[in-house]
């Protein structure tokens, strides 16, 4: 079985380590907050300006000044700071951040990815997902393995418009989770149930597979 | 010398149609809401517009952009509006999309006196085109320069008559890095106090940046995804 969003974000959850500061992306990056092991002590990084990242507000909470990247009300732990948006990207240029979380349409077996335009279709902008990947030492990618159309999107060469170059280590899809090195996709984990042929069906980039593939522990 | 004025209509006194203008916020978060109204108002045009997002389509800037007062975009992530969508989709509005960061860091560099900077942001994407590339400790960056403007326009929470800011929460965001790169810099407050009145560790945007300020009235502080717990 493939996972869902909620799996691919526990998956994820797991390359997490204590004293994290992580910027999690819009959509199924979200989740992994889901799902931070018990016990671990983590800071999510807004780039509109917070450190500390809580969970959304209780209605009576809700307040106009306090929003995190994508717009949506929010509320900050203790030991939370706030600060404008060229210091919050000094920090992620800077390399301060642990981990970063981002979605994507394509990623090449080189590490490039696309996320952020489709030509004729898709003209929102990049908000900070450039500076992001251009910047991060350590991101990982989640999406599904391939499109609504069954189209791979672990491919050889992104053919929309990159987001940034040779960037992406790792990714986890409803498929698998895969290291992005020199070589190419190196096939790490399936997800529960699905077998080393139906990866292979699912990517179009070079995949390399050695010895056994385990299942996914989640 | 008096930097308080009476109200956004005043303080606008030398804005012209043409101008490069920056507004602070992000999303609809922190906005001058009484300095795009009166622009509103004011039937200015033609204007180039610094500001990370475009407004929604009845309030902040998408506001300006109905009413065709705006010719150039500059931002980093214009998602929220139709309008702004179909004015792109026509070919009646001029866009320019920056990274984020990059936005953030060339209004800065104005403020600070710095012409041009290399980041990594944007290196082998059609960022890149026609921007000079160098190579820092193995790896690849793109010189981008300053952005100044003829007038910013910036909200903060408290302020006071030497000009001192204060942000609130993620209200600050691109409003500390705009003050200090207008020629003229118009600040928008809550609350406006006597010069004194505010902690001076407690200040974000030093009063030097603000040439111009004055008590906001009838906030909107519109949200625009409500999300809750409950």
């Amino acid at each position: 079985m493939a996972l869902d969003k909620n799996g691919i974000a526990k998956r994820i959850a797991a390359e997490l380590q204590d004293g994290y500061y992580v910027n999690l992306g819009i959509g199924i990056p979200t989740l992994v907050a889901n799902f931070i092991p018990e016990g671990m002590q983590l800071t999510l990084h807004s780039e509109n300006g917070l450190l500390g990242i809580g969970p959304f507000p209780t209605q009576d909470k809700v307040d106009a000044d306090l929003i995190n990247a994508g717009k949506q009300t929010v509320t900050y732990i203790e030991g939370a700071s706030f600060f404008n948006s060229a210091e919050s990207f000094a920090m992620i240029r800077g390399g301060h951040i642990d981990l970063t979380v981002l979605g994507a349409f394509e990623v090449s077996e080189q590490g490039d990815i696309a996320s952020w335009k489709i030509p004729g279709k898709l003209i929102k902008g990049m908000g900070g997902a450039m500076d992001l990947v251009a910047a991060a030492k350590n991101i990982i990618v989640a999406m599904q393995h391939t499109d609504r159309d069954g189209n791979s999107k672990l491919l050889k060469k992104c053919t929309l418009p990159l987001t940034g170059v040779a960037c992406v280590k790792r990714i986890v899809t409803d498929l698998a989770f895969i290291q992005v090195t020199e070589r190419g996709f190196e096939l790490r984990e399936r997800a529960p149930g699905v077998s080393v042929e139906e990866i292979i069906q699912a990517t179009e980039g070079k995949l390399i597979i050695e010895g056994d593939i385990p299942e996914m522990v989640l | 010398m008096n930097k308080v004025f009476k109200n956004a209509k005043e303080a606008l006194a030398g804005l012209k149609d043409g101008m490069t203008v920056m507004f602070g916020g992000f999303g609809l978060c922190g906005i001058p809401e009484n300095s795009i109204d009166a622009i509103h108002e004011g039937g200015f045009s033609n204007f180039i517009c610094i500001s990370n997002n475009a407004g929604i389509d009845d309030f902040g800037l998408g506001k300006l952009l109905r009413k065709h007062q705006i010719k150039k975009m500059i931002a980093s992530y214009v998602g929220e509006n139709k309008e702004f969508e179909r004015q792109l989709l026509s070919g009646d509005l001029e866009v320019l999309l920056i990274p984020q960061g990059t936005l953030a860091e060339r209004i800065r560099a104005a403020g600070a006196g710095i012409p041009a900077f290399f980041v990594p942001a944007g290196y082998g994407t059609e960022v890149q085109v026609d921007k000079e590339v160098r190579e820092f400790n193995g790896k690849m960056h793109i010189l981008e320069h300053a952005l100044h403007s003829d007038f910013a326009f910036v909200k903060a929470w408290k302020g006071d008559t030497a000009g001192n800011l204060i942000y609130r929460h993620t209200a600050d965001n691109f409003n500390a890095m705009m003050a200090t790169a207008g020629k003229i810099t118009v600040a928008e407050v809550e609350e406006l106090v006597p010069a004194g009145s505010l902690d001076p560790n407690q200040i974000h945007t030093p009063g030097i940046y603000v040439q111009r300020i004055f008590q906001g009235i009838n906030y909107q502080k519109q949200i625009e995804f409500t999300t809750t717990s409950d």
